[in-house]
């Protein structure tokens, strides 16, 4: 499904900047964590003094191998750093390391749903590289201020193929990348603190034309809603170009949200030769089939594997899948559900439901519900083996239980008076009472208003409290309507 | 010039003796240094921190407690090597007033076995350079003819060992700046393997050439530091990981010498050293060593190879000098562009800003693969033919130098070509990545002493220490 504006084809390049999760940074023994102090996760390796040497942090190289396998790309095992060379006070060395010669992973893809098609994004590589530190320019009226926590934070750089057709995909394409670092735990993938940011690459061609046009960079976003505003503004602004017949310079640019137009950086900002040249102060990396299979053998259950389990062996709606796979944490407590032998599509009804709609009212995560899976899963067989009647469950044993949340489902039901009378005498006298008031109404029914059923058994079920099972009373209603 | 000690081990038996102690011995050093300052060879001197420490020692030696392998070994570091709580220049004004907050690998490990550190020595600015006279604290002086250049760039390093300044210092040799030096003011100069020390704590000019190398009286004094300084690092990745044991039973007999006619015709070499490299090769030959001339089809291109890569890595190692974070800020910077070019150009001196805009260039787009990738792809050639060379042959022999020590200022050796081309010899250990040492055989006509280089393979120091050890003992009685 395209977006394109008229007759032409708009094509996106993502570049995903992701701030990896580890404790500490990429090339030294420094806290990698938000949010502390200005300063304080700096020491004389972080700043550059003259002497220091960077050292490669494993982990960092373990989540990069991580990715590469989800991705299904191909782990370089001959793969190193190159120094990319320009001068920023937010940079400490005057260069990043980076890898420019020989990134981890090479290819890939990552399939994404628009309009109810699937398809996959071909990923043209992922590199390791460290983050710079932040110049602050609002604080003082003659300086600017440089905080270098985040120099050397570890980055990796997914860079995909041009090969999205439009915002609704890259839409689709980032999410997916921001659900699937979650999974495997590499990056808390959140947008808003700048965890994944993006440099968003556009350019317009005739619809069915093979070649490419000119391309705009647009640089360091980090909002879904900017990103697709920044691509419509772009698509205008181009189309705009090529109806003048005017060329499109290729570029970079900056969004400004306030506006929501883009404007290109300065000609000097842009004309940047990097000089990359390979890092003399790490070795090459040689990474050895056992380390690639160690990794493997260790990855979660990815997303689409378990939206493909739902649908297929547990025969829920992609709907559902998606739903419940959205995010790790829902997964997880929707997989521990399942271990606990309650039906699937009981399980799933539970978690997209009344669990998702208490979690959205007190604004919790899923992470924070004070029910355990095992507790939810002993209400939920109480509902299943007709102990309780699902509305009752809902509505009254529910809120007892998160109240109360180590008590015991069935106990605490018992206590409640919500157990379903099981001999079926409250049934059929409730039943009896009913048609003994209403006798006009069952007059009628007998008259050919069916319609009137609803009406016996929400009567019925009033006036039993829910304490009857509502499918043997109906039965038992229609029955009785029927000999009378 | 008689020294009053010309081994550790003579200093650790008057010592153990008794005949003195660490503290008089420190005195004396101080003395020394004080008695010589017009050579420039100390920055900076440590004095009262050293003789506290002497004490300590003094202290240790009469209660019987293990005053460390190296006691007594006085030292001075070269200004482009870390230690923490003290001043660290590179002999650069922008980096004039910097303090650095750790020590680098090879001081601490030095210090750990009882050496002395007694100050800081003046080099060429971040080590570029083959005079000493590119400092920014003024030029260093050959105490045999103090109107003569010590070379460089470990000049102080040379001097200072050489006028019984301290028993031993530290320099660092990325093409030739420990064997340079050491061939000009007459002392032995290691150079060991790439990797062989950690670089921890060392100045970086350029990383995949750069190692730490020691100036000493003798060869048995560079082994024992080597020893304590040698070994794998958490802090340096390209350090390697095995450690170095000095060979107390070493009696390494060198079978067969390779030399490059070449280098022994080369137009710009003195005949006096000439003819003493030549002598020194049929004496080798007279003792039963074969010696072999063997073709080097590399020999021009090494000046050059060694320039393009060495000022590419300088001219983003040097990078971090901008006057953000620590060193010289200018004065009257406006802007950020500003503040960048003038801390820059009013704190960088000549010589090193000439290499940074070589290795800007080098890397620039454009000009990349014909001057970077090819000197890579020439570097290659030279390091695996010198390992071929050395798979046959135990040793290279060459010439350190192909002069002696140039006067100061002198007009010639102004133009920066024929600097970088006296470094012909020694920058061949450096694209390789082999060990190499100088030794003070000679002394020329002219009265300035000249040293011999033999090369061996890579991590073999230990024969090129027994080896040398033993021409020493045979053509240089102590």
């Amino acid at each position: 499904m395209s977006q394109s504006v008229g007759k032409y084809e708009t094509v996106v390049g993502l570049e995903v900047h992701m701030q990896l999760q580890t404790k500490s940074k990429v090339f030294a023994s420094d806290p990698a964590q938000f949010g502390a102090d200005a300063n304080q996760n700096t020491s004389y390796i972080t700043m550059g003094h003259p002497g220091t040497l960077p050292l490669l942090n494993e982990k960092v190289l373990e989540y990069a191998v991580r990715l590469t396998l989800a991705l299904g790309g191909k782990v370089n095992r001959s793969t190193g750093f190159d120094r990319k060379n320009y001068f920023y006070p937010d940079l400490p060395k005057g260069y990043q390391i980076t890898q420019d010669r020989n990134p981890i992973c090479l290819g890939g893809q990552l399939s994404i749903q628009t309009g109810g098609k699937s398809r996959e994004i071909p990923i043209h590589h992922v590199h390791i590289e460290e983050d710079a530190g932040k110049s602050i320019h609002d604080q003082n009226d003659r300086f600017s201020l440089v905080d270098l926590n985040r120099a050397g934070v570890p980055l990796l750089e997914l860079v995909t193929e041009p090969a999205l057709n439009g915002a609704e995909e890259v839409d689709a394409f980032i999410n997916g990348i921001r659900q699937l670092v979650q999974y495997l735990e590499i990056c808390d993938g959140n947008l808003e603190e700048g965890s994944i940011r993006c440099d968003v690459n556009i350019s317009l061609r005739e619809r069915g034309a093979k070649k490419l046009g000119s391309k705009v960079e647009i640089k360091n976003m980090n909002s879904l809603r900017n990103i697709r505003r920044a691509i419509a503004f772009e698509e205008k602004r181009q189309a705009a170009m090529l109806d003048r017949g005017e060329e499109i310079l290729q570029q970079t640019r900056s969004f400004d949200a306030d506006r929501g137009s883009t404007f290109p950086l300065r000609s000097k900002e842009m004309a940047h030769d990097y000089r990359y040249f390979p890092e003399p102060d790490l070795q090459p990396v040689l990474i050895s089939q056992e380390y690639i299979d160690k990794i493997e053998s260790s990855l979660p259950e990815l997303p689409w594997q378990l939206r493909r389990k739902y649908c297929s062996a547990l025969g829920l709606s992609l709907y559902d899948a998606e739903v419940l796979t959205d995010d790790k944490k829902t997964a997880r407590y929707f997989e521990e559900l399942l271990e606990t032998e309650v039906p699937a599509k009981a399980a799933a009804n539970w978690v997209m439901g009344k669990v998702k709609s208490y979690l959205n009212e007190q604004q919790l995560s899923i992470s924070d519900f004070p029910l355990s899976a095992a507790r939810l899963a002993s209400l939920i067989k109480l509902v299943e083996a007709g102990k309780v009647n699902q509305l009752t469950a809902q509505q009254q044993l529910l809120p007892a239980l998160i109240a109360d949340p180590e008590a015991n489902a069935e106990e605490l039901a018992t206590t409640l008076n919500l157990i379903i009378e099981e001999d079926g005498n409250l049934a059929s006298s409730t039943i009896k009472q009913v048609l003994d008031d209403f006798p006009d109404k069952v007059k009628a029914f007998k008259g050919g208003k069916k319609g009137l059923t609803g009406f016996f058994m929400g009567e019925v079920m009033k006036r039993s409290k829910g304490k009857i099972d509502p499918k043997s009373a109906n039965k038992m209603l229609i029955t009785e309507l029927n000999k009378v | 010039m008689q020294k009053k000690y010309s081994s550790l081990q003579q200093v650790q038996e008057a010592l153990r003796s008794g005949q003195t102690s660490c503290r008089e011995l420190v005195s004396y050093y101080l003395g020394q240094i004080q008695e010589n300052k017009a050579l420039n060879a100390f920055l900076e001197v440590y004095s009262a921190e050293a003789l506290s420490y002497a004490d300590e020692i003094d202290r240790k030696l009469s209660s019987k407690q293990d005053p460390g392998k190296l006691f007594g070994l006085t030292v001075g570091i070269k200004d482009v090597i870390c230690y923490k709580g003290h001043r660290v220049t590179a002999a650069s004004k922008i980096l004039e007033n910097f303090e650095s907050t750790f020590t680098a690998t090879a001081v601490e490990r030095l210090v750990a076995e009882g050496a002395i550190i007694l100050g800081r020595l003046n080099c060429d600015e971040f080590a570029m350079g083959s005079s000493s006279e590119n400092s920014a604290f003024g030029p260093v002086r050959n105490a045999a003819d103090p109107s003569k250049v010590p070379g460089g760039s470990s000049g102080g390093s040379a001097v200072a060992v050489q006028a019984e300044m301290c028993l031993a210092a530290l320099g660092s040799d990325t093409g030739g700046s420990v064997r340079q030096p050491a061939s000009f003011c007459n002392v032995v100069g290691l150079k060991p393997a790439y990797g062989r020390i950690s670089r921890h704590g060392l100045i970086a000019y350029a990383s995949s050439f750069d190692i730490i190398g020691t100036l000493t009286n003798c060869l048995e004094d560079a082994s024992r530091m080597l020893e304590v300084m040698a070994g794998p690092d958490e802090f340096d990745s390209t350090a390697i990981q095995e450690s170095w044991k000095v060979n107390e039973a070493a009696s390494e007999r060198a079978k067969k010498l390779a030399y490059f006619p070449a280098v022994m015709n080369h137009k710009g070499l003195d005949p006096e050293i000439k003819s003493a490299v030549q002598d020194f090769l049929q004496q080798q030959e007279a003792t039963g060593i074969e010696v072999h001339p063997v073709e080097f089809p590399y020999l021009e291109y090494m000046v050059p190879t060694y320039y393009v890569l060495t000022t590419a890595e300088a001219s983003s190692n040097l990078a971090r000098y901008d006057g953000v974070h620590f060193g010289f800020r200018s004065e009257d910077s406006r802007d950020i562009e500003s503040m960048y070019r003038k801390s820059r150009t009013e704190a960088i001196g000549e010589e090193v800003r000439r290499r940074i805009m070589l290795g800007t260039f080098v890397l620039s787009a454009g000009h990349y693969d014909a001057y970077f990738t090819k000197a890579q792809k020439v570097r290659r050639l030279i390091a695996e033919k010198t390992a071929d060379i050395l798979s046959e042959y135990d040793f290279i022999v060459t010439p350190t130098t192909p002069t002696t020590a140039f006067p100061l200022d002198a007009g010639e050796y102004r133009d920066p070509i024929s600097m970088y081309l006296a470094d012909i010899y020694t920058v061949q250990a450096n694209l390789a990545g082999v060990p190499a040492i100088s030794l003070p055989l000679f002394h020329h006509s002219n009265g300035m002493p000249f040293g011999i280089q033999l090369m061996s393979s890579k991590f073999e120091e230990h024969r090129l220490l027994a080896y040398g050890q033993q021409i020493m003992s045979n053509l240089r009685p102590a």
